[in-house]
């Protein structure tokens, strides 16, 4: 008898085993088989997208020599580069404020206005700023719809998202460093840029690489401000998809996949190495 | 003597200096606050009331949505609101049954979507997020970097790629044919199926991180306590586990489905003709039919039917009673 639920026990223990390594692999499998679809057939030699036919590199010549998509790059790229710089900035400040001033008056409000745009869907995030815009517009004849108007949407969509980061990294560490340069008679700003600062540094980084992928990755936002001529990236692919099967878009893909990868294996590579670093220090 | 006033005029200057490094800090702090709380209140609070402004205005041809709204006749100021807007959404002209337009029958199917849409990441993401949370911790990490990776890629590439794995004669479906399962390609793009997969897709992460940052904080001798207490696996995870991991399911519940309601992308790549979603029909009043005020309303009435749930979720966290078990 006890040999009988010994034995029940254990083939559950194994079905339980292989029920759950069946479960992540084919969730993982899920999550990864568009991207290895994108891959694939970016190298395809027809525009075929369901049988390869043969390895090529067509696709890849056909994507540098498309106007649209390179001046749609290096618009993104530059609207990615200002938006996410100065969302991670004014994030900085805004999580420094809600972690280090304590009680301030219209808290709960700032606090909800920070965080409202994670929840908010993009299409109203959008179209408020374009009325707030184009009624800026009839009043005082400013600004044009155009990258201004783009930069200012996705630093408003960025800085959600990077408060968030900056806001735990503040949160955990330790204030007693702060407090001991502060009795060394450090002036406040001499505190923030020698002591916070270089503490909070791979957050930065971390909310900075965040806040630029939302921006350089944004259709919707970008779809209500920008103006006639001014494309980003994701909008000229957007207006691509929508007509049917792109094989140049697929080596974008594959392009900017190796850029992530290679970015998160650097970054990853870095917090490794800040992590050794920081326990081979002398602990006195 | 001397010595005793060189110490009090110390005194008062540390103490005045010390003064003056507290104004200077509070004044640091004040544009510290002050920046980010004036561009919030500008770019974010302010076009919302712009937003709500033109909703009460008039539509129609070649009327201004910027025009006045608070008249003065007869030395008495008036405020002139339209309410034709809102009312426009839920019928067509006056006299029209209710609830029989196309506004009502997006909203209905937008809520529809981003229900199945989180009962589907719910589903796949509860197991997934609990055999990783209890996978050897050496492995943990590998797996969360393996869940964020695609989230870098472009969302928008990864949508386009299933309009080619879902395609008629796309992968499945030539897979399936392949090895004798149909004859015949079954329609998957631009329909519910294509749809859902989308977004389930695309939003699963959202629902597996706050389940896992939840699972992974659980006491697991409460598990052990209840087994030696008699209760087996199945009753020990429904009775503890599940309401334990109550502030990760409503967390997830709601990052799934909040954005899915106003989703834009995803319908105008899979979806067909009859797949219509609000944030589309707000693009179109917009854009196509140049209709500000008809657009406004309908967002403002997208926002009460996003926030209701919202301002519940909040609730529901911060008056949880396990609060070890709170994401933030």
């Amino acid at each position: 008898m006890t040999m009988l639920t010994s034995l029940i026990h254990h083939m559950r223990h194994l079905v339980n085993k292989y029920v759950s390594k069946f479960w992540l692999y084919a969730v993982f499998a899920f999550l990864y088989a568009p991207l290895l679809f994108l891959v694939v057939f970016s190298f395809n030699s027809t525009r075929q997208d369901a049988v390869f036919t043969g390895f090529s590199t067509r696709w890849y010549e056909a994507l540098a020599s498309d106007p649209r998509l390179v001046d749609g790059f290096f618009l993104s790229l530059k609207v990615a580069l200002i938006s996410a710089t100065l969302a991670t900035i004014l994030a900085t400040l805004a999580a420094y404020a809600l972690v280090r001033l304590g009680k301030f008056r219209g808290r709960t409000f700032f606090s909800g206005m920070v965080n409202a745009p994670l929840v908010m869907p993009e299409v109203i995030i959008g179209m408020s700023l374009l009325l707030l815009l184009a009624g800026a517009k009839h009043t005082i004849g400013w600004p044009d719809r155009g990258m201004l108007t783009i930069i200012i949407g996705h630093i408003l969509l960025g800085m959600a998202y990077a408060t968030v980061v900056m806001q735990s990294r503040l949160q955990e560490m330790d204030r007693s460093l702060e407090e001991a340069a502060m009795d060394l008679g450090c002036r406040p700003s001499q505190v923030f840029f020698l002591v916070t600062l270089p503490n909070i540094v791979s957050a930065l980084i971390a909310a900075w690489l965040l806040t630029f992928t939302l921006s350089f990755d944004d259709v919707v936002v970008s779809e209500f401000l920008s103006g006639p001529g001014v494309t980003t990236l994701p909008q000229v692919i957007f207006s691509y998809a929508r007509r049917g099967v792109n094989p140049s878009i697929y080596a974008a893909a594959t392009l900017l996949m190796m850029v992530v990868t290679i970015a998160a294996i650097a970054y990853s590579v870095y917090v490794s190495r800040e992590a050794k670093r920081l326990a081979q220090r002398p602990k006195d | 003597m001397t010595s005793i006033l060189k110490n009090v005029v110390n005194e008062q200057l540390a103490s005045l200096s010390s003064k003056l490094k507290l104004d200077n800090l509070k004044l640091g702090n004040r544009s510290v606050l002050g920046i980010p709380y004036l561009w919030l209140i500008i770019f974010f609070a302010f076009p919302f009331l712009i937003l709500l402004r033109i909703s009460l205005t008039d539509m129609g041809d070649g009327i201004d949505p910027f025009a006045q709204m608070l008249f003065n006749t007869d030395g008495k100021w008036r405020l002139i609101l339209k309410v034709e807007n809102y009312l426009s959404v839920f019928r067509e002209e006056p006299g029209s049954p209710w609830l029989n337009t196309i506004y009502v029958e997006a909203y209905w199917l937008s809520l529809r979507y981003a229900f199945l849409t989180t009962i589907l990441c719910l589903f796949i993401g509860y197991p997934f997020a609990y055999f990783i949370a209890r996978a050897n911790p050496a492995h943990r990490p590998i797996y969360l970097i393996l869940i964020m990776l695609p989230f870098w890629t472009s969302f928008l590439l990864r949508v386009y790629a299933w309009k080619g794995i879902l395609a008629d004669q796309g992968v499945v479906n030539r897979a399936l044919m392949a090895i004798g399962v149909i004859d015949e390609p079954i329609a998957m793009l631009y329909t519910d199926v294509s749809m859902l997969v989308g977004m389930t897709y695309v939003y699963l992460p959202f629902m597996v991180l706050p389940l896992y940052a939840n699972l992974v904080k659980m006491d697991l001798r409460l598990l052990e306590a209840a087994h030696d207490l008699g209760a087996g696996p199945w009753k020990a995870f429904w009775l503890i586990t599940v309401p334990l991991s109550r502030t990760g399911i409503v967390a997830g519940c709601m990052l799934v489905f909040i954005p899915c309601v106003g989703e834009f992308v995803i319908p105008s790549l899979l979806g067909g003709a009859d797949n219509i979603m609000i944030g589309r029909v707000v693009w179109d009043e917009m854009f196509s039919a140049n209709n500000w005020p008809r657009a406004s309303a309908l967002a403002v009435i997208m926002i009460v039917v996003v926030i209701a749930p919202l301002l519940w979720f909040q609730n529901s966290v911060t008056n949880t009673p396990h609060e070890e078990g709170r994401k933030r």
